[in-house]
């Protein structure tokens, strides 16, 4: 699904911040991105969300090479990568419910052909009670989770969480951790940057470690 | 079955696709009863209020008022010099200098009746003895006795201001004819006034170029400003998948709102100041006050052109607002994908 070759980057006249990354992200895979605080997890993942163009190498996702992709196109396939920030980014004036609407709400869709599936989406990532409140009134998890519905709403290939742990508790990182993996098992490639050893220590799952701008995969 | 768990279902594999959307036993329990969720209508993706767009729009509130007095102001200046223009251009005169054996009250009927034979003049009046010695009257004293003096004599015409005569036939013929007539057309009166209106409405119409550009100016600034404050919105709305135009749609109908509220309250007020003032002096005509404002501003009724000149203003910056919009945020969008997204350029740049 997603391919790089040889990819590089140095953000202006810097360091490589990322070298010779080649590796392969397949459909329906799951991993984890891990590293020390400074390794480049954040810049991998804007990579992997088209939000940065590499230095020198080849990217290639859904079987086209980035290059060639006019940007006009762009958005369509940004729609088939769903992301959750670290810092969530929600819409304070929104409720929880138009939050989560958004991606389909962009696409022109009418309301009323989408309402049923928002309110199910948010009833399985347990937020069914907290349709109608705004991101304030949201504890750190059911922000989080409010992120992830979001960036599930519009049925992503790929999902793409920075530090979903982060701001939680264990418990809730457990909690977390079992909504991502439910989703995979339902089809979508995960990755899950993070450095919470404890979080990857539950799941037997590929880990791929970024050092000094270097990255290993172990399967 | 809802659509989001038949394509959910759909890529499973075949053992598993009858399990519904199964809830994480970790995540909090849901009502099992299927309560039918009610949400509010849906809020627009771009707050409808806060402290930059109120901001915003009493600026543009204050900059439409300005910029529709500017021109309600040029608009009266010309109606009032065109008015004198009009008034003087209204009538000429022929005046006729007493000579040895002239039949002063012949020549005065004959000089008018020669001018009322061209085509472009409507009445002629001569001016009696009583009517020159009231005209006289400041500078020689009252008990004037005409026949005693060598004074000139006049017949005022009046002519028809949309076909004038043909001055200048006119005045070779009664010179011909009357040797001792002058023909006064005020042409050089005229020609001081129209001169003078034209530069007074030069002056206004530079001033309001200079309100207009500060207008623009500023409603371009305080809409960037205004933007700046919604550019997280934008940035979530591009990496949910927006695409370019949604999103300037979104931002110009937002500030097409706060510009039409703006610009419509200066307007309104700028118009409601010229209808109170034209009001008031048709109120108190022929008062000191009343004659005073109108001999020092003219007539404060704009007219329909004046009016439609505050619409006009209205739409424009109206517009402008709503264009301004639309570049700043296709700007913000390109600068999100072309030069955030360049290593070579971002460097110090947000990681966002």
């Amino acid at each position: 699904m997603i391919h790089f070759e040889n990819v590089g980057l140095r953000y202006g006249m810097g360091p490589e911040i990322l070298r010779d990354m080649t590796f392969d992200i397949p459909s329906g895979s799951f991993q984890f991105l891990t590293g020390p605080s400074g390794a480049g997890k954040t810049t991998l993942l804007r990579l992997l969300f088209l939000s940065l163009q590499p230095t020198r190498g080849l990217i290639r996702m859904f079987d086209r090479d980035l290059t060639q992709i006019p940007r006009s196109e762009m958005p369509m396939l940004r729609r088939r990568v769903g992301i959750v920030y670290q810092d969530f980014r929600l819409l304070d004036h929104l409720t929880t419910y138009e939050n989560v609407a958004l991606p389909l709400r962009v696409r022109g869709k009418d309301e009323s052909s989408y309402r049923n599936d928002v309110i199910e989406l948010l009833k399985w990532v347990g937020l069914g009670e907290r349709i109608n409140v705004l991101p304030a009134v949201l504890s750190g998890g059911e922000k989080q989770r409010a992120a992830i519905a979001r960036a599930l709403m519009d049925q992503p290939e790929i999902l793409l969480a920075d530090e979903p742990t982060g701001n939680v508790d264990p418990p809730m990182a457990r909690r977390l951790l079992n909504l991502f993996l439910e989703l995979n098992r339902l089809g979508t490639a995960v990755v899950i940057a993070t450095h919470d050893l404890a979080l990857m220590d539950q799941v037997d799952a590929r880990r791929m470690i970024l050092t000094e701008g270097r990255l290993d995969i172990y399967e | 079955m809802n659509e989001f768990e038949r394509i959910r279902r759909s890529r499973l594999p075949k053992t598993e696709s009858k399990r519904s959307i199964p809830a994480t036993d970790d995540l909090p329990e849901q009502p099992s009863r299927r309560a039918e969720m009610q949400v509010r209508p849906t809020a627009p993706i771009l707050p409808p209020s806060n402290i930059q767009g109120n901001a915003l729009m009493v600026v543009i509130a204050i900059m439409s008022f300005l910029a529709c007095l500017t021109l309600g102001g040029v608009s009266m200046v010309r109606a009032t010099a065109s008015s004198w223009e009009s008034q003087i251009s209204r009538e000429i005169t022929i005046q006729i200098k007493p000579d040895d054996g002239l039949d002063m009250n012949a020549t005065l009927a004959k000089a008018r009746d020669l001018a009322l034979s061209f085509v472009g003049t409507k009445d002629g009046t001569i001016m009696d003895d009583s009517a020159t010695a009231r005209l006289l009257e400041p500078w020689l004293g009252s008990g004037l006795d005409l026949k005693e003096l060598p004074v000139p004599r006049l017949v005022i015409i009046t002519i028809d201001e949309s076909n004038p005569p043909d001055f200048q036939a006119m005045r070779d013929r009664l010179h011909a004819e009357i040797p001792q007539a002058f023909l006064d057309d005020h042409r050089t009166w005229v020609d001081r006034l129209v001169s003078m209106a034209k530069t007074t409405v030069m002056i206004g119409g530079g001033i309001l170029i200079l309100v207009f550009t500060a207008m623009i100016l500023t409603v371009v600034f305080a809409t960037r400003g205004a933007l700046s404050s919604n550019r997280h919105i934008v940035e979530v709305l591009h990496f949910v998948g927006a695409e370019s135009g949604f999103v300037a749609r979104e931002f110009q109908k937002h500030f097409l709102m706060i510009s039409l509220k703006g610009s419509a309250a200066g307007g309104v007020l700028a118009a409601l100041l010229f209808a109170i003032a034209s009001f008031w002096q048709s109120r108190s005509l022929a008062t000191p006050e009343s004659d005073q404002a109108t001999a020092l501003f003219g007539s404060f009724t704009i007219g329909m052109g004046g009016y439609l000149g505050i619409i006009a203003t209205i739409v424009i910056i109206a517009l402008l607002t709503t264009l301004t919009a639309r570049f700043t945020v296709m700007r913000t969008i390109d600068e999100i994908d072309l030069v955030r997204s360049d290593p070579a350029r971002s460097d110090g740049l947000p990681s966002s």
